[in-house]
């Protein structure tokens, strides 16, 4: 099948990768771009292992066109920590034990790095709802929900006054 | 001994925090990498010149295979082989022997018997062109009748499901009654329990539906075969609960002996027992690779997974109670047609195809008992593992606990009140069980007062006969368990002859950190903490310094494998005995050094004091450095120890949970309000660990009661194999959690420590089933069968009028 070449930016960088317009955007990240951090559970967009952040919004990247990222920014797991700092979100699940096998855990945090932009103050009923895309068969969730806590708490404290 | 929190003096509380051992709710070691993305599971393996294999499936659940062409899927560009039955054949791998001393066709050999079951794989140079190719691969069947209710599996006319067993009487488990028949397994004492019920005041019967539901981890199975030609190595990257198993297997399958076959499980997205069988997919992955010489991996996709590896349950019973006027039981009676699909694959010890389901006496007192199990084969996936929980221990559970609630109802006694009356008491531990084991220890009316007094439990009674009579519903359900886990003493259990030990080598440093590689595998358990807290506290090195390492069979010791919450009971006890044998050699190194006799010494976590001479001692990290250049005349170098501990006896943690329910009578939606659950599993290794797996147990629980089956339509289709259909609840769904616990520590094992994963699945699914039932008791409900979606609920309601009511 004819491929076409596509350029977006990679957690902060610039990336090219060669794809067929049939290709899904997380067997690029994984495969083609060697991102691994991101998962596939179901490949029918329940479960959200795969999701990664696109132009601003979490998005199920096992129902994404590769070529739809074209031009675009995509943040993965991978781009979460900055200059060796855990994101607030990473410490909060580690700090509030919000995973168990880890595979839910990448596509969970990216999904609550955007969540908490949206809403920097949530209630417990608004984090469940937030983060009802991405399933956990490991925690209950009832860790993830103190996990986001943990981060908005520490991402508020962060804000300039 | 290993001391608990609740003994502990202040001064070795302290050092044991500072260490991180037993009884600390450290952070876990295995995070920072999952936090960040660098995990490593089978899916992330890449090695060079590596192929995909997709499989063709039967659309149909019975029928025969005439004929397969594989011309047009060879003439794809990329497509490098299409390999059936057919091609197995010379190499006798097309059948592969199951768990269960049965044989299941690894590529349908002239028929298929269940739908979606594999029927030709297609090996390609990515996973486009494979799944392109499955659809050119074009196969004739010819239609046959479907077996799918497994109470007529064993009528006369029912279709024969397999035909390379004609003519065979005799199965792995004695006689076959029936062509459709697998096995029929008996415990207990058949003529005493019938004269119990015979001359009993009182008798209840019901039957008791456990649907077939599937374990569902997250991350799917797969594997990456890869075999070496020029060194005749095979190594195999494989989603395994079981690695030292596989690879035994995998050498008595492949012939290549079993040094030169290597079985790594590297990081595993769950398992909850989907992982601990061989299935077809790794077979042909292997023989592809050895074939074609190059890598080959092998994923399912999500609606493989639910359609044909592994589904757990499916269990259909019949239990009775006999008991006196006071609600004492005299005697339980059960009968259990299983359904075990087309392949008996289930996941059991060798001895024991049903499991240990004959721990369903439970937490009570119960003199004379029998129960019987008949597995049978009908047109669906093979399987029957353990769905976390210990083999068929969850079937055990809800039985007893449901029985014992319609025991209640019927003599109008309180259903806390009727388990108080029927416990066996802490004063008879060690109990033998009516069907043969002996509970290790517990205390039963402690736990559940507990309970009752922390949710006001007359109070909850109190608020139910009020809205009762406003005609809301609302359920109140109570169960009090006894798991059986750890698997297990090697009198007992075996898989293919292997008996159930398991193991740790842990080596010392030179400079006083640590290594241990385990015979077990976690799948989030957090063993890489869990178990460097345990030698932490028996050696006095901080768990932060001990690396734990498992599931590459290459390096780690042979051991069976991580389900059953087998973990903790048996591969912590290896942990604790081998670092013990490590401090008796660390103790006469320190005699040799402080010029003292071995029993002068005395041992403080971390270091061999000499008894009465304040400041003469040696700490673990000198005694490290002289094991390797000062040591006493004639002792051989080096700090380590290799441990394969056969435990004398299971562990039985058990619980008490109670959970309130209210439901809406005119959709039939069940609210839950409250769940309180309390766990024993002796001593307590890393507090935040364990409550985390409650958690995660409790919602698992909750999924199987409230919404999971795999359903089926007369014609065998599986009609809820994805994640649209098959019920995996959400942040949204999943109820808050309360938990508590008491400590009644394990007298066989070495730190005391019984398992506690499964059994938060195990005791909730009844307690939830108990809730939605007692908010129908007054209307003379008895059981309702699962699960109890809305729509399930609503039947009862409406069959009842109550959604008319005013």
């Amino acid at each position: 099948m004819a491929k076409q070449q596509i350029s977006f930016t990679l957690n902060g960088e610039a990336v090219d990768a060669l794809v067929e317009p049939r290709h899904l955007l997380i067997h690029v990240l994984r495969e083609a771009l060697g991102q691994t951090g991101s998962h596939i559970g179901c490949e029918t967009s329940h479960c959200g292992a795969c999701t990664v952040d696109l132009n601003g919004r979490s998005v199920k990247s096992c129902t994404v066109l590769a070529v739809q990222a074209d031009g675009g920014e995509v943040l993965t797991v991978e781009g979460l920590a900055k200059n060796g700092e855990l994101h607030p979100v990473q410490e909060g699940f580690m700090q509030e034990h919000g995973l168990q096998c880890g595979f839910c855990t990448p596509g969970m945090m990216v999904r609550a790095y955007r969540f908490l932009q949206d809403n920097p103050d949530p209630t417990e009923a608004q984090i469940r709802a937030g983060m009802s895309g991405n399933l956990c068969r490991c925690t209950g969730y009832q860790n993830i929900v103190k996990a986001v806590m943990y981060a908005a708490k520490k991402l508020r404290e962060q804000q300039p006054a | 001994m290993t001391a608990t929190a609740e003994t502990m003096n202040d001064e070795l509380q302290t050092q044991t925090e500072k260490l991180g051992g037993v009884g600390c709710s450290r952070k876990r070691k295995e995070d920072p990498r999952f936090i960040q993305g660098k995990g490593n599971y089978v899916d992330d393996i890449k090695l060079p010149g590596m192929l995909f294999g997709d499989f063709v499936r039967s659309p149909f659940a019975h029928a025969r295979v005439k004929s397969i062409n594989k011309d047009k899927a060879l003439a794809l560009p990329g497509v490098r082989a299409v390999i059936t039955a057919e091609d197995l054949k010379p190499l006798n791998l097309h059948w592969m022997p199951t768990l269960a001393g049965d044989v299941q066709a690894v590529l349908a050999d002239e028929k298929v018997a269940f739908q979606h079951q594999e029927v030709a794989m297609v090996i390609a140079d990515d996973r486009y062109i494979a799944a392109d190719a499955t659809e050119l691969v074009e196969v004739e069947y010819e239609e046959l009748p479907p077996l799918v209710d497994p109470l007529k599996a064993m009528d006369a006319d029912a279709p024969v499901i397999r035909d390379d067993l004609a003519g065979k009487t005799e199965g792995a488990h004695g006689k076959r009654l029936h062509a459709n028949h697998i096995f029929t397994w008996e415990v207990g004492d058949k003529d005493g329990t019938d004269r119990a019920f015979e001359g009993a005041p009182v008798t209840v019967k019901e039957f008791l539906k456990y649907p077939r539901v599937h374990p569902c981890p997250l991350e799917t199975c797969g594997c990456v075969a890869s075999f070496d030609k020029v060194r005749g190595d095979l190594t195999v990257y494989m989603t395994s609960q079981a690695p030292h198993v596989v690879r035994t297997v995998v050498s008595m399958l492949s012939g290549l002996p079993e040094s030169k076959v290597r079985i790594v499980s590297p990081d595993i997205g769950g398992g909850f027992g989907n992982k601990v069988g061989v299935y077809p997919g790794y077979v042909v992955a292997i023989v592809a690779s050895i074939v074609l010489g190059r890598p080959v991996k092998w994923i399912e996709d999500r609606i493989e997974n639910l359609s044909t590896t592994a589904f757990a349950r499916d269990y259909h019973m019949t239990g009775e109670l006999a008991a006196d006027k006071n609600g004492k039981i005299t005697a339980l009676r059960v009968n259990v047609i299983a359904d075990h699909g087309a392949f008996d694959a289930c996941a059991d010890p060798t001895k024991f195809p049903a499991g240990l389901f004959s721990i369903c006496t439970g937490s009570y007192d119960i003199p004379t008992a029998y129960a019987r199990v008949d597995g049978v084969y009908t047109n669906k996936a093979p399987g029957g593992v353990a769905y976390r929980c210990s083999f068929r221990v969850t079937e055990a559970v809800y039985l007893v606990e449901r029985m014992i609630d319609v025991l209640a109802q019927k003599l109008g006694i309180d259903k806390a009140e009727i388990r108080l009356r029927n416990f066996i008491q802490p004063a008879q531990f060690p109990y033998p069980s009516a069907l043969g084991w002996e509970y290790d220890s517990g205390n039963y009316p402690a736990a559940l007062k507990k309970v009752m007094e922390a949710v006001d439990y007359e109070g909850l009674r109190r608020e139910q006969a009020e809205k009762r009579q406003r005609g809301e519903l609302m359920g109140i359900g109570i169960c009090t368990f006894t798991e059986i886990v750890g698997a297990g003493p090697k009198k007992n259990c075996d898989i293919l002859g292997v008996g159930m030990f398991d193991s740790c080598e842990i080596r010392v440093h030179p400079t006083g950190s640590a290594i241990a590689r385990m015979g077990t595998i976690s799948q989030g358990q957090g063993h890489q903490t869990t178990y460097a807290q345990i030698i932490a506290s028996e050696l006095g090195i901080a768990s932060e310094e001990v690396q734990v390492e498992e599931g590459d069979t290459s390096t780690a010791p042979y051991g069976l494998g991580t389900y059953g919450s087998r973990s903790t009971p048996v591969g912590g006890a290896a942990t604790a005995q081998a670092a013990r044998k490590i401090r008796e050699k660390a103790r006469k190194i320190a005699a040799h050094l402080l010029e003292v006799s071995e029993d002068d010494l005395d041992w403080e976590l971390g270091k061999f004091k000499v008894k009465g001479v304040p400041g003469q001692e040696k700490t673990m990290k000198e005694i490290a450095w002289a094991a390797y250049n000062d040591l006493p005349e004639g002792m051989e170098p080096g700090l380590e120890a290799v441990e394969y501990y056969d435990p004398p006896n299971f562990t039985y943690p058990f619980g008490a949970y109670l959970c309130v329910v209210d439901i809406d009578r005119h959709t039939g939606e069940t609210h839950v309000r409250r769940f309180y659950a309390l766990d024993d599993c002796g001593t307590r290794i890393n507090p935040m660990i364990i409550e985390g797996q409650i958690h995660g147990g409790l919602t698992e629980g909750f999924a199987v009661a409230m919404g999971q089956e795999l359903v089926f339509d007369e014609g065998g289709n599986i009609l809820g194999n994805s994640l649209l259909d098959y019920f995996v609840p959400t942040a949204v769904e999943a109820p808050h959690w309360e938990t508590d616990y008491t400590v009644t520590p394990s007298p066989h094992h070495p730190i005391g420590a019984k398992g506690v994963a499964e059994s938060p699945h195990v005791g909730s699914i009844p307690c939830f089933t108990n809730a939605v039932v007692d908010a129908f008791a007054h209307k003379g409900v008895t059981h309702m069968q699962m699960p109890h979606t809305a729509f399930n609920v609503w039947k009862t309601i409406h069959r009842l009028g109550l959604d008319t009511q005013d």
